[in-house]
């Protein structure tokens, strides 16, 4: 960890200044939401303080100082993903709602009754609901690639389910309750040889490796911005401009017309058509110093200090009697889920809260995931840059209590 | 500082749950289900034609305060009129949101004081109730119970 000055960057956090029950805080739940540093806060804050104005609107200004600080952080998240072009970033409210934009949007338009649709057995909620409400609405049919025993996906099954009916793949790059990273450029590939378009929620992925959705060849990609450092309310929705162009508005309101009246309306060009009402203007400005700040960051170095974390972790928590790491994939991100023989998750969270420390508990918005590990809920351990092998230690000795208390 | 949550009783109870089986005969059950934490247990209860509990019993997984609380829940139900064991549900709903405290009003909670101070650990509270809001479905004749 030599080369990686995670205290520099741990100084950036004002929250991890904070005392828990007494104790310093251990924030171990970055797949949840990942804390911000001080520049986000600033700019958010700087919006508020001397900036408040709405976007796209005045002549005034403020107006005319918001609007080019929105559109300026549509460049930078441009640059982020590696996009084309800047309208093909779309600003949501998260990884939810763009994945909810693009069932509707797209889905109600291209797709039809027995068409099918391909997701994962490890996909958050998020991944799974809109798309079933979709098969609602249309008569598609959701079809789900299996995973084996360390939670991986089964390549060759994806490869069986895909068929002249398959119309749209949609699946997670870096799961949030397993942490496995998932071979996405090669499950893109195989969709686009089927002619199929290809869905890539990156909310957990988008911290693990740079992105870059024109390599990818992805058709749509979402992420949120409280996962990545930035403000919560704000997500994006990168599409191709083919797909956007052709795609309906998901909603309806100011901002994302031409000209409305009561006979015709005319809809906005990219990327206003999808940005209904006041969007999240302080938030989009946030992400954007996320991101900045992000870019000052040495990603091998980030990635090799994430991924001493995840070894040091999980040779630290195996040392525990009766611990069970759920989730062993090959590739993985700095995500630990795992359960504690006597010690239920839920009661494991309390005890370890005790002594400051914040982890998951629960079934991460992936029932169907702890449903096929047999468990009814896991403990998780997410660490970002910012944490420290110290802070595992004191996971494991949290840990050790818990399981003292129970007798475990 | 909070109050402790897992004391001895409770630690006892979830070790070594009372009541823990299927009822046969039961002629009121239904089934809990806290899809937040996947805390899920069934909740019987044979109750006599003068609307006495004569035995209560549950089943399920969940977490040591859901278990310790169903567990001391079914041996407190036993010998309570129906309508009993509404006040008692009504008491122990009051208790765990911190309404009530043991201390300064009168009530019959008993050993279920223990559950005073969770009230002080809200995302807890769920799994304190569970039970006692099957138990409540299965009076009410309701079938399945969620907390969500």
């Amino acid at each position: 960890m030599s080369s990686f000055d995670v205290h520099r960057y741990r100084a950036e956090f004002p929250n991890l200044k904070i005392n828990v029950h007494g104790k310093p805080l251990v924030y171990l739940d970055n797949a949840a939401t990942t804390l911000k540093p001080r520049c986000v806060i600033d700019a958010v804050n700087a919006y508020y303080v001397t900036g408040v104005s709405n976007v796209h609107r005045g002549v005034h200004f403020l107006s005319e100082q918001a609007t080019a600080a929105f559109e300026y952080s549509r460049q930078v998240v441009r640059q982020f993903l590696h996009a084309a072009k800047v309208h093909e970033i779309i600003f949501t409210k998260g990884a939810t709602e763009s994945l909810n934009l693009v069932a509707q949007s797209f889905g109600r338009q291209f797709l039809k009754k027995g068409d099918e649709i391909i997701i994962s057995h490890m996909e958050h909620h998020s991944n799974i609901v809109p798309w079933q409400l979709l098969c609602e609405q249309t008569g598609c049919v959701l079809k789900v690639i299996p995973i084996n025993e360390k939670g991986e996906i089964i390549f060759e099954e994806y490869l069986k389910l895909l068929s002249d009916k398959t119309k749209l793949v949609s699946v997670v790059w870096v799961s949030n309750s397993l942490g496995t990273v998932n071979p996405i450029k090669a499950i893109i590939d195989a969709a686009h040889q089927r002619g199929a378009v290809a869905v890539i929620d990156a909310a957990q992925g988008v911290t693990h490796a740079p992105t870059d959705v024109q390599a990818l060849d992805c058709d749509f990609l979402v992420f949120s911005g409280h996962k990545i450092l930035g403000p919560t309310g704000v997500g994006v929705l990168y599409g191709k401009e083919k797909w956007l162009e052709a795609m309906p508005p998901y909603q309806g309101g100011g901002d994302m017309i031409k000209s409305v009246s009561f006979s015709k309306t005319l809809y906005n060009a990219l990327p206003y058509k999808f940005e209904a009402g006041t969007p999240p203007i302080a938030e989009v400005i946030g992400l954007r110093s996320a991101l900045d700040f992000l870019q000052t960051i040495n990603w091998e170095a980030m990635k090799a200090h994430k991924q001493e974390l995840l070894d040091y972790g999980t040779k630290k928590l195996l040392t525990i009697d009766g611990v069970r790491i759920i989730g062993t994939a090959h590739k993985k991100t700095s995500i630990i889920s795992f359960v504690v023989e006597g010690v239920h998750p839920h009661d494991l969270g309390t005890i370890v809260d005790q002594d400051g420390v914040a982890i998951r508990t629960g079934h991460h918005c992936t029932q169907p995931v702890m449903e096929f590990f047999n468990v009814p809920a896991t403990a998780r351990a997410s660490m970002a840059f910012y944490n420290t092998k110290e802070e595992l230690d004191i996971l494991a000795k949290a840990v050790v209590r818990a399981k003292e208390i129970f007798h475990a | 500082m909070r109050d402790e949550l897992y004391q001895q009783t409770i630690l006892e109870h979830n070790r070594h749950p009372k009541n823990f089986k299927k009822l046969e005969g039961a002629t009121h059950e239904a089934e809990g289900y806290n899809p937040l934490c996947g805390d899920h247990l069934w909740v019987y209860m044979k109750i006599n034609d003068k609307g006495i509990i004569e035995e209560a019993a549950f089943q399920g997984s969940g977490c040591a305060i859901s278990k310790a609380s169903a567990s001391m829940m079914t041996s407190s139900l036993k010998g309570k009129s129906m309508e009993e064991a509404k006040v008692l549900f009504e008491e122990f709903h009051q208790l765990v949101i911190g309404e009530l405290k043991p201390d300064e009003k009168h009530h019959h909670l008993g050993k279920l004081a223990v559950f005073s101070g969770i009230w002080q650990y809200p995302a807890r509270v769920k799994c304190a109730s569970l039970s006692w809001h099957t138990m409540h479905g299965a009076l009410e004749k309701a079938k399945t119970v969620s907390t969500e």
